[in-house]
């Protein structure tokens, strides 16, 4: 059995990438299982956040395996001064697998190269979020039939948007045309359009937002305007309230095009959207669920053939 | 024979670091820790040189350093060139060669990475050796070879 990390979604290959999303839809087929039964599964979240948390639980439970954890760092001995590497250490005594979340950059990296047990980056500081990246993925594999090929429209915060990040780098392998639409101060970073340029990924930035700029969309992925990510306040209040999605620009909009948008938004997405067949967001976060199962199962050593043969479905 | 070259050739064995940028001379022997050495150490600043206008040299008697000390330079001084001293005569002159991989010399200078919060070992990848890109291998920041802060 071979077991894996998962901390960033950026070196998986191509071949890989689609592995995972076939995982993750037997997982959708049958989500409950006990395929896990036995093992446990430790959550550990130094920074707040419900939805990631409850879904890599849910998809724990959910295949039978128990869970441990804590879910803000002031419940732990972070706050008596333990660092990361201790806390890793002594919770690798008692779980199988850990998921953790931390507001400091690189913390899953390293605690990938201490643990003696994988490592599930649920997120670390601006840096990466890969389970959000693979359900975005399989969101778009679901909904569009395919990877390859698509027209992907980022909008909002796209310098500390890491779910965007993350998405750019892991489509790198199935020729995307991105559009950045955001404002100056929150224009996708240097590094970034170097990457694509580096990939042979094509984009395009623009700064305005409306019906007609996303006319040509197949997947129009929203973003929250972080204000967590602000060191400056005024600057977040200037443009908060600046690209916020109305029904009425969805007239022109493909038939294929699905509004994604990792969650929780603020006013982004207006509530006159929720009922156009266009939106996808609820479910996108349901397909969180399956691309963690996925993901749990990957980095304990379980196969796809397991998964197909497995005989633990309730 | 003028005296300067007499100056460089003096020691029996060991090695001469020479043409280190005037500013780096003391960052130089810091990285290679010259300070705990015991044998005889002279450090030389601010001599005229053709190349680079200002230099130092370090002689360095009876040591002899590895290609791992060597490459640590490559941050502060690149161009610099060590003389390797046996009986009086140079026997071999070495160059700094960038490595792939710096551990434990530069800073991030990321606050909110982890390697500036936990008590662990930087490491960064040379991504672009020409131009002098480091990116940390944690955060994944880039930093320019020649704006670091070593560690």
């Amino acid at each position: 059995m071979e077991k894996h990390n998962f901390v960033t979604i950026a070196d998986l290959s191509k071949d890989k990438i689609l592995y995972l999303i076939k995982m993750a839809q037997e997982f959708e087929k049958h989500p409950n299982r006990e395929i896990l039964k036995g093992k446990v599964v430790a959550t550990l979240f130094f920074e707040p956040s419900t939805r990631t948390r409850l879904s890599f639980e849910t998809a724990a439970n959910r295949l039978g395996a128990r869970v441990i954890g804590f879910s803000d760092a002031k419940a732990s001995s972070v706050t008596k001064g333990e660092t990361l590497k201790d806390t890793i250490l002594m919770v690798s005594n008692y779980a199988d697998v850990i998921a953790m979340r931390h507001y400091i950059e690189g913390a899953s990296q390293y605690a990938s190269e201490i643990a003696p047990i994988p490592i599930i980056n649920a997120g670390d500081g601006a840096h990466m979020h890969p389970s959000q990246c693979l359900l975005d993925m399989y969101s778009i594999y679901k909904t569009q039939g395919t990877l390859n090929d698509l027209n992907i429209y980022l909008v909002g915060d796209l310098k500390y948007g890491r779910t965007v990040h993350s998405l750019i780098m892991a489509m790198r392998h199935f020729n995307p045309t991105f559009h950045f639409i955001a404002p100056k101060e929150l224009a996708m970073p240097a590094e970034y359009k170097l990457y694509c340029k580096e990939h042979n990924i094509k984009f395009q930035e623009h700064t305005a937002f409306n019906e007609k700029v996303i006319a040509d969309a197949d997947i129009l992925y929203m973003t929250r305007v972080q204000k967590e990510r602000f060191s400056d306040l005024m600057e977040y209040e200037r443009v908060k309230n600046v690209y916020i999605l109305k029904n009425d620009m969805l007239q022109s909009a493909k038939p294929n095009m699905k509004i994604l948008h990792p969650l929780p938004r603020v006013n982004e997405i207006a509530y006159d959207v929720d009922n156009n067949p266009h939106a996808y967001y609820i479910q996108q976060a349901q397909n969180g669920l399956y691309a963690r199962e996925a993901i749990f199962c990957y980095v304990l050593g379980i196969t796809l053939d397991d998964v197909l043969n497995d005989k633990t479905i309730l | 024979m003028d005296k300067k070259e007499r100056l460089v050739a003096a020691i029996e064995n060991g090695t001469v670091i020479d043409h280190i940028p005037a500013g780096k001379t003391y960052q130089v022997a810091n990285l290679l820790g010259l300070q705990y050495l015991t044998t005889p150490v002279t450090i030389g600043n601010n001599f005229a040189s053709k190349k680079i206008g200002k230099k130092g040299i370090i002689k360095v008697s009876d040591k002899f350093f590895t290609d791992e000390e060597i490459s640590r330079l490559s941050v502060v001084a690149p161009k610099i060139v060590l003389n390797i001293i046996k009986d009086y005569e140079v026997i071999e002159k070495k160059t700094v060669e960038t490595p792939d991989e710096l551990r434990g010399i530069v800073k991030c200078n990321n606050p909110k990475c982890i390697t500036n919060n936990e008590p662990m070992e930087t490491v960064f990848n040379v991504v672009d050796k020409e131009r002098g890109i480091l990116k940390c291998h944690y955060c994944d920041k880039e930093q320019e070879i020649d704006k670091v802060n070593l560690c």
